[in-house]
């Protein structure tokens, strides 16, 4: 973290701005080119192996997919969708899942804990799990469903591009670890250059539509797909067409949140002035003569 | 492999058949997906199932399980039918214009010379002309009716399309398709490689399987190119170096071959294997073969093989039959072996027929295991529930278990499918008693040897006279081994063309199998691996992989037998004139005064192309047969036959004759026999396979790989759940003849049920990794359920196309 | 100010009633800081009064839970005289007054004035809404059960719904300490005949009367 400290361009819950002396740094991603993918898996193991994790041995629940989904300790996951086209041909989608590290994440956003989820300047989103509060906001936040909170210690886990690795000029582990190709690592320049070579390629073996995914909506990812059927996202496991931070999460931690402790305060102020310029509503010694008269009153009466 | 790993980055097509590289050899893979990415290549993938491979695959064609003889035979006639063939190359490399004996005859599925009664063809027929010349009678026009390229045609003709899509189940459209796509190398500058593996070698007619792909090749003129050749993909690290050290049960060392029981004088064991040009002016490299075989002897028995005793002929044992696995198996089932050494093998788990493989163990007095691990087979005494029911109490046989050491916790070298031999260094030790595999063979012999020097015996010479020339006797070094297989001199070795020049000194490392000598002044324990650590040291820690053609020719990386050649016949790529078909891929040439380039020309160096001497310098024809001649048991061109638990009980090719609805030629024991099922009670073909998460009955013991492939399931197609009400995730029963498993349901589309000839065929998929022991969930072992039955020629179980019966548990 | 000894006095809350406010009270203060600790970087230094991020995130839906219950136990008390009839809507339009401070101008207002109403069924919505969204957002035990996108809804619903308590709770104590007397009904229980009169006139004569019908009764 310390020679990481002054790459940190974006922080969670904090309205000053972090170091921003160190901007040379060059936006880096990983493009999961699933054209290339086979779905053997070494990527998950390389991730626990790397930072140390180990899942539950788990059971066969009908498919391919185990862990059955990400969890705390599985931070990337293939997933597999059988798709037949609409000329009767078979096509295997195979997807390796994780966190997209979003240009515009959706979790830091969301997150209420200053510092608990940086953005560095190479764009990579990082979990600093010692001032994670375990609020699970960034699941709301995240346009991808990304974020796990351990059941043990409460903490969100997700993919951290291999922060450490990185931050000393390594790839992360997955991509050392593919014994296809299918994960390169680099600058998002150069990766979207090979991104284009890879659509080029496609193009030329029929896959009119593919594509890169670097979606708009969360301001590019640092984690880049090619999909033979950029038309069709979906198609992989439910990959969003069009992802972006939800319009709730943005209301909820956008502007309201000034104008809401504006108004607080407002409100708080608006009594002040008027104490300060009515002032107090107060019994009179009238009120109660009044008061005791009609007491007698009542008491004649009876 | 013919070519190696990284040159398959140079093929225009990749042809993925009997095998599933993606799956089963992952980071070979990649090179697959750079011939795609950088070369434009396209892949075929032709498999039962669609498998990974197929999921980055340009084609993918559904096959039957154990009909891909069918399919090549009939992309062979869609070859010879349409002229898309290499002509070039078939006519001067192959031996398409040579003639064939007149009694040669083939009819009805079977070939001339078969005795029913012993299952065996007499093959004196299946051999060429041989003219007054004493050479092979030819006929370049090709016309002669019995030429071999003409036999080939009519064998072939009865593989139409239609013909292909009975047997195969793969619509025709599809089948068309991959068709033309492989026609397209057979043009010079293209290529097709095809990588293979367990799909093809484990069936009846696994050999043939093989062959019929390496005779599609040459058709198309695509062996001994950059970017082509037949490629078999192999399955265990150092399964290799296994074959190549001849561990096999008939082998010596460098694919040299055991004496026969009726080859008892050294003369005729050597000159049946010593052989002579059948065409003029063909180098025939076995003519060297007593060089090889005296320094093999010299190597194991030193002074004690002298020229007077016919290099200790007779300490080697003479076969009288094949002890391949089944064989071993059935004879200790008869109670006829009782003991056994079990050295990194499982087989309970790796042989067919586990219930035959348990009562065979039972019967043994003792069974020792090295192993590192605790496998199925240290434990098929023990009763572990539903997963191996057996009574501890009725067993007695004594099992001893030698922990050893794992691959990373010892030196040596490892050969990879490109043959190449690259050594590594240990990264750890081996924990508590676990000692290295050469250990404790080392004590093993010297504990022999000082009982047979104490007590003597039949024939104690060979283990008396066993040269043991190691430092520490009881520990002999990975380095002292492999100097000993690259071989010496033992006296100063002179020039075959000039006797005065000394080209080797004595006591030094030989640089090659050149240096090789059968008057016993050499010695080498693998010829083939002479030239892996010479005096200029060990060639096989070398890394640097400088590439300076790029087309991955790294020849200072690690070390390639034979002669750090990294394609073979690689004389092949160049023309008759010796000018490269591809100018491309250039892996060798002619330049006027010698052969060069960026591979190890597989031809003599100074060997001018215009005398005609052919590429395939091992064969005494120089050139590569199309037509096998004797050399496998079950004909010389491959015929389809069904497998031996055929869905259909006869065979489409030829369905009146019963002889031939399965290999002909297979060996089957008599209770096996009894055992196999037919389509009537177990109507669904089964096929077992890897998967890329796991490796062999390994790494269930490992919490990595159980994490990402937890529990044993089988993958069934959605047309069969739905006929028998089976969801995703389900228990269900698969049950052959020979047991029952249980297992979750995987329900795929991958899975098509396929049309042959007019049925509905359902393939069922068996992961094998499972078993008794280890970490992930328990399961059965795959092989409850499979035939025990061979190829014809390697006896390699029939794992891939079997009868089973699917039920919902 | 009159004396003391010469001053009648009311009791216009019961000691239960009393008790279970300031239970609300405090539980309420407690929730919101925390969750104000949540809701906005500037003030997260709340929650170091509540040892950390990670205890503010473990007691403040705990403290939530915890005010609604007291809340519902203190509505039920007060809900009958909280229901709104005409005189209310007359007062509500009159409302300048109010703020004015001339409650001459106003109609006779019973044992709560539409003010106080208004605010009584804010803070029963609000408190309905909060636990409600809360149960949602409350990652430990429950978002799990459903979807992303209703806790994304929840997790909005739940600011803006702690947002009105606040402001609403903002007016409600500074109507207390503007309205003097008010505070002393919410601590000892009892206000002036004056003040009743002053403020809740229908209440005070309600209260007269029912004081009469009480003496009158035969013993």
């Amino acid at each position: 973290m310390a020679l990481e400290s002054q790459d940190i361009v974006r922080r969670s819950a904090t309205t000053t701005r972090p170091p921003q002396a160190r901007r040379a740094v060059a936006p880096v991603a990983k493009l999961i080119d699933t054209s290339k993918c086979i779905g053997c898996k070494a990527c998950q193991v390389a991730c626990m192996e790397w930072n140390d994790l180990r899942d539950e041995i788990g059971t066969c629940t009908g498919f391919y997919e185990n862990p059955h989904d990400l969890t705390p300790s599985s931070w990337t996951l293939m997933r597999f969708t059988e798709h037949e086209t609409d000329d009767g041909d078979l096509e295997w989608l195979i997807r390796k899942d994780g966190c997209m590290h979003c240009a515009d994440p959706g979790c830091l956003k969301a997150c209420p804990a200053p510092g608990a989820i940086v953005q560095y300047a190479n764009g990579i989103v990082d979990f600093d799990s010692e001032h994670c509060i375990g609020c699970g906001y960034c699941i709301t936040g995240c346009p991808f469903n990304i974020p796990r909170i351990s059941e043990v210690d409460r903490k969100a886990y997700k993919c951290t591009l291999c922060s450490d690795r990185v931050a000393v000029g390594r790839e992360p582990a997955c991509v050392k670890a593919c014994p296809t190709g299918a994960l390169v690592f680099g600058t998002k320049e150069d990766m979207l250059k090979h991104a284009a070579e890879r659509v080029a390629d496609l193009k030329s073996r029929g896959f009119d539509n593919a594509g890169v995914y670097d979606p708009e909506g969360v301001g590019g990812t640092h984690v880049l797909y090619v999909l033979h059927h950029a038309d069709r996202a979906d198609l992989y496991s439910g990959l969003p067409q069009n992802p972006r931070i939800s319009p709730l999460v943005g209301l909820w931690k956008g502007i309201t949140k000034p104008l809401g402790l504006a108004g607080m305060l407002l409100a708080a102020v608006a009594g002040f002035l008027h104490y300060l310029r009515v002032g107090p509503n107060e019994v009179s010694d009238e009120d109660e003569r009044a008061a005791a008269r009609a007491m007698e009153e009542e008491t004649r009466n009876a | 492999m013919t070519n190696h790993w990284v040159d398959i980055k140079n093929a225009d097509l990749v042809l993925i058949m009997g095998g599933n590289a993606a799956e089963a050899h992952p980071c070979g893979f990649k090179w697959v997906t750079e011939a795609k990415a950088r070369n434009g290549a396209k892949l075929i993938v032709v498999d039962p199932r669609f498998t990974r491979s197929a999921s980055v695959a340009d084609v993918y064609a559904p096959i039957r399980a154990g009909t891909d003889i069918a399919f090549l035979g009939g992309v062979i006639r869609y070859l010879l039918e349409n002229d898309r063939v290499q002509r070039e190359y078939v006519a001067h490399y192959t031996d398409a214009t040579f003639i064939v004996k007149e009694a040669f005859a083939f009819r009805e599925g079977l070939y001339s010379g078969y005795d029913a009664e012993r299952r065996t063809y007499d093959r004196s027929s299946w051999d060429y002309e041989i003219g007054e010349d004493g050479y092979v009678r030819t006929d370049p026009t090709l016309q002669h009716p019995r030429c071999v390229l003409n036999l080939l045609k009519a064998h072939y003709a009865r593989y139409t399309p239609e013909m292909v899509e009975r047997i195969c189940g793969t619509p025709r459209e599809r089948f068309l398709e991959v068709c033309e796509l492989i026609a397209s190398t057979a043009t010079p500058t293209r290529a097709m490689t095809i990588m293979y593996a367990l799909g093809w070698t484990q069936h009846s007619i696994g050999s043939q399987m093989i062959r019929c792909g390496a005779m599609l090749q040459l058709l198309l003129g695509n062996i001994g190119v950059s970017g082509g050749g037949m490629n078999a993909l192999r399955g265990h690290s150092n399964i290799q170096g296994l074959t190549d050290l001849g561990l096999l049960s008939d082998l010596l060392p460098g694919y040299l071959t055991l004496p026969r029981e009726e080859e008892q004088r050294y003369a005729d064991y050597v000159a049946a294997r010593t052989q002579r040009p059948l065409r003029p002016n063909q180098l025939s490299y076995w003519r060297y073969f007593p060089r090889f075989f005296v320094s093999l002897q010299k190597a194991w028995w030193g002074d004690a093989a002298r020229a007077d005793n016919d290099w200790a002929y007779d300490y080697l044992p003479k076969l009288d039959r094949l002890y391949d696995m089944l064989q071993t198996y059935e004879l200790m089932h008869q109670g006829r072996m009782n003991g056994y050494l079990a050295q990194g093998f499982n087989p309970l788990a790796a042989a067919p027929n586990k219930a035959k493989m348990t009562e065979a163990l039972s019967k043994l007095k003792f069974l020792v295991i090295m192993d590192p691990l605790v496998t199925e087979t240290s434990e098929f005494w023990r009763n572990f529930g539903e997963h191996n029911d057996v009574d501890p109490s009725q067993i007695q046989t004594e099992v001893f278990r030698l922990p050893t050491s794992c691959f990373a916790e010892e030196d040596g070298a490892l050969v990879n499918s490109g043959r190449w031999l690259q050594w590594h260094w240990k990264g750890a030790e081996p924990p508590g008693e676990a000692r290295t595999d050469i250990e404790i063979m080392a004590g093993i012999f010297t504990r022999l040897r000082r009982l047979y020097e104490m007590e003597g015996g039949a024939f104690p010479d060979p283990i008396l006279n066993l040269t043991w020339p190691y430092a520490n006797p009881e520990r002999p070094s990975p380095e002292e081994i492999a100097k000993e297989y690259n071989g010496r001199a033992l006296a100063d070795v002179t020039d075959d063309a000039d006797p005065t020049r000394v080209i080797r000194r004595a006591g030094e490392q030989v640089s090659g199998f050149g240096e090789l000598r059968d008057d016993g002044t050499t010695a080498c324990g693998c010829w083939i691996y002479a030239g892996c650590w010479t005096e200029v040291g060990n060639q096989m820690a070398r890394r640097d992989n400088s590439d300076p053609t790029g087309i991955g020719q790294t020849l200072s990386w690690g070390w390639s037998w034979p002669a750090n050649r990294r394609v073979l016949y690689n004389r092949a790529s160049c023309d008759s004139q010796g000018r490269p078909f591809n100018p491309a891929r250039r892996l060798i040439e002619w330049n006027g005064t010698r052969w060069v380039g960026a591979d190890t020309p597989d031809f003599p160096l100074g060997e001018d192309p215009a005398g005609g001497m052919g590429p395939f310098i091992m064969n005494p024809e120089g050139v590569a047969r199309l037509f096998a001649r004797a050399g496998l048991a079950d004909g010389p061109f491959p015929e389809h036959y069904e497998p031996f638990e055929t869905p259909l009980g006869y065979n489409p090719l030829h369905p009146e004759e019963r002889r031939a609805v399965s290999n002909p030629a297979a060996r089957v024991f008599e209770a096996d026999r009894l055992a196999f099922g037919d389509a009537e009670r177990f109507p669904h073909v089964a096929t077992t396979y890897r998967l890329t998460e796991h490796f062999h009955f390994w790494t269930k013991h490992v919490r990595l790989n159980a994490i990402i492939q937890p529990e044993q399931f089988v993958e069934i197609g959605e047309a069969l759940a739905k006929e028998l009400g089976i969801a995703p995730g389900d228990r269900v029963h698969v049950v052959s003849n020979r047991g029952r498993i249980t297992a979750v349901a995987v329900v795929t589309k991958r899975i098509r049920p396929l049309n042959v000839d007019g049925r509905t065929v359902h393939t069922v998929g068996i992961p094998i990794h499972w078993g008794f022991t280890g970490v992930a969930k328990p399961g059965f072992l795959a092989n409850t359920l499979t035939p025990f039955v061979g190829d014809a020629n390697v006896q390699t179980p029939e794992f891939k196309a079997f009868l089973v019966r699917v039920e919902k548990a | 100010m009159p004396e003391p000894e010469r001053r009648l006095m009311l009791e216009r809350y019961s000691a239960n009633v009393r008790t279970n406010h300031w239970i609300v009270a405090a539980l309420f203060v407690l929730a919101a800081l925390s969750g104000l600790a949540l809701f906005h970087p500037a003030l997260y230094w709340l929650a170091a009064l509540f040892g950390g991020g990670p205890w503010t995130r473990i007691l403040h839906p705990i403290m939530g839970v915890l005010m609604t219950v007291a809340f519902v136990l203190l509505a039920g008390a007060v809900f009958r005289d909280n229901l709104m009839d005409a005189r209310d809507w007359e007062w509500l339009r009159r409302v300048g007054h109010v703020l004015r401070n001339r409650e001459e101008e106003l109609p006779a207002v019973g044992r709560y004035n539409a003010g106080q109403k208004l605010l009584f069924f804010v803070l029963v919505v609000a408190l309905a809404g909060l636990l409600l969204s809360g149960i949602v957002i409350w990652r430990r035990y429950f978002s799990g059960l459903f979807p992303l996108e209703a806790v994304r809804v929840a997790s909005l619903a739940h600011a803006f719904l702690a947002w009105v308590l606040i402001v609403a709770i903002i007016v409600h104590v500074y109507a207390a300490i503007w309205v003097k007397g008010s505070l002393q009904a919410m601590i000892r229980g009892r206000v002036s005949a004056g003040w009743a009169y002053k403020h809740h006139r229908a209440w005070f004569r309600e209260r007269l009367r029912h004081a009469a019908d009480s003496r009158a009764r035969p013993d």
